[in-house]
């Protein structure tokens, strides 16, 4: 992996395609909100907290393990954490998305899940069910439960936790706080949610990350 | 002061539940009337549906502060599916027939929470969310509750913006409460020996999701939901999109009244409770120097008391 130095101050990175780009899945409207005040937020209010601190200087990685603190929260870890899970937000979605993934995706998924229709069932009902704020997930893991050798799992975590400070790699992730759909879907998250699989997903982008943690592995 | 009139005091009439049995009555709640009789006439629990109860004004009396569209969503939607979803959940278990409080705290399971609670405490703050505000609400309250109020927050103003604070830095989804807590050891049948007026106090705590303060046993006396949701159909709908949720909640729409009301509720079961403690007390102690142990001896028509 590159090892560039890390920047003084954590900037604020834009989603890989335009604002409008996701319409009428996610709005303009939605993302202007969600992009540009929420995650803006989180990256302005993490520079606050962590400038004159150690953590100054730390990729926002380093940043949201050492605050994690193995889950005695550190003051900035849900602002990083957030960062964070929004930029790996963006990433998961692209115009144009949804669909089936493929190749080495698809059997991985077959083969730890059943089959596709499983494997979205179980997602869609855990970004369903994660009560109050939080995300749903599918992560990869390097330690397979020795009972069913799983390596594709699907998780879902309250507020700002994520799979990375648990000790998973994080392959797609939906974003179900309110805030994420409550501009387009008002209290219909299910709605939210059917469409994100069916018309936002990225399995390009999530292929692409399975590849790279197991060639880590390997 | 004695609660108010619309309430009577249910532990004059049911075995007192300690301080939740008294919350339910202080609702016109259709299931409570239910309920008690039940309690008392003993009879086979019919299945009981709770109702989705309106707030106690009409959907568009709170603008333009908070709109009738907002409302609709908020009270028409969520809490709404949180009724028909709770209904669903109980129907046919031990918890058909139960009341929403007792569902609560028995779901709340010490913190490892079971299936109804979220349901349940939703149905109960929401109710409880729309009863603390009212038209043309606002402004400051006056009486025993800022007499109160200033006295444990040093100022009116202190208070605001403790609470005002809370509400911005819940972190994910909750609620903001000013709640009363009467000083309690935490153990078995533990009261405290002494209980002054000095121990009892307002307090501003936040909750996550659907936690609520009945759970720790505090009584509260007004709350602010600071679930997105609400704050996101606020900006949708309000007329003004920089008005802030919460000032517009303190400035303009906060029943005082309902909250005076509340905390004099609250007095009135502490101070029930301590009289149910002390009864007990006297009842298992043998100690005749009581005015009870007195009695009985003039009674029997023995000379002195015995020591």
């Amino acid at each position: 992996m590159a090892t560039s130095t890390p920047p003084a101050k954590l900037e604020l990175r834009p989603p890989p395609y335009p604002l409008d780009a996701l319409e009428p899945h996610m709005s303009q409207n939605t993302m202007s909100f969600h992009w540009g005040k929420h995650h803006r937020a989180y990256v302005d209010n993490l520079n606050k907290q962590i400038v004159g601190t150690e953590l100054q200087g730390k990729s926002l990685e380093d940043v949201m393990i050492r605050t994690y603190n193995k889950g005695d929260l550190l003051p900035p870890f849900n602002n990083a954490a957030q960062v964070w899970n929004h930029d790996f937000f963006w990433d998961s979605m692209k115009p144009g998305g949804g669909g089936k993934p493929s190749g080495e995706l698809l059997k991985a998924i077959e083969r730890d899940f059943g089959s596709f229709e499983k494997f979205s069932e179980e997602f869609r009902s855990a970004a369903a069910t994660q009560f109050g704020s939080g995300w749903a997930w599918l992560v990869y893991t390097v330690n397979p439960r020795p009972s069913d050798g799983k390596e594709l799992l699907v998780l879902k975590t309250p507020n700002a936790v994520n799979p990375l400070v648990l000790g998973y790699t994080a392959l797609l992730t939906i974003d179900v706080w309110e805030h994420a759909y409550y501009l387009d879907y008002q209290n219909r998250r299910p709605d939210y949610i059917s469409i994100f699989m069916e018309k936002l997903v990225s399995w390009d982008a999530v292929s692409a990350k399975l590849e790279v943690a197991k060639s880590r592995v390997a | 002061m004695a609660a108010t009139a619309a309430v009577s005091p249910p532990c004059a009439l049911v075995p007192c539940q300690g301080l939740r049995g008294a919350l339910v009555s202080t609702r016109n709640f259709h299931a409570t009337k239910n309920q008690r009789q039940r309690g008392r006439a003993v009879a086979a629990p019919i299945s009981a549906k709770f109702d989705l109860k309106p707030p106690p004004y009409p959907l568009d009396a709170l603008e333009p502060h908070m709109s009738q569209d907002t409302i609709s969503y908020h009270w028409g939607k969520h809490h709404r599916g949180y009724v028909e979803n709770l209904n669903m959940q109980i129907v046919g278990t031990d918890l058909d027939g139960m009341s929403l409080e007792d569902i609560i705290i028995l779901s709340y399971n010490k913190g490892d929470i079971l299936p109804a609670f979220n349901n349940a405490a939703q149905i109960w703050n929401h109710d409880f969310f729309w009863e603390s505000m009212v038209p043309n609400g606002g402004g400051k309250p006056s009486g025993d509750l800022l007499g109160l109020i200033e006295r444990d927050f040093g100022s009116f103003e202190n208070f605001s913006v403790k609470f005002r604070s809370a509400a911005s830095t819940q972190f994910g989804s909750g609620w903001v409460w000013l709640a009363y807590k009467a000083n309690r050891l935490n153990v078995g049948n533990a009261s405290n020996p002494r209980p002054s007026d000095e121990d009892k106090k307002l307090v501003v705590v936040k909750s996550p999701n659907a936690v609520n303060p009945l759970v720790w046993d505090y009584l509260p006396v007004l709350t602010i939901d600071v679930w997105e949701g609400p704050k996101c159909i606020s900006f949708i709908f309000s007329q003004s999109r920089r008005a802030d949720y919460v000032s517009m909640f303190m400035e303009k729409l906060v029943s005082w009244e309902t909250v005076s009301a509340r905390l004099e509720m609250a007095k009135a079961q502490v101070a029930e409770r301590e009289r149910e403690e002390e009864k007990r007390k006297y009842g298992e102690d043998n100690v005749n120097s009581s005015n009870e142990a007195v009695e009985m001896y003039l009674d029997s028509n023995i000379e002195d008391p015995a020591e």
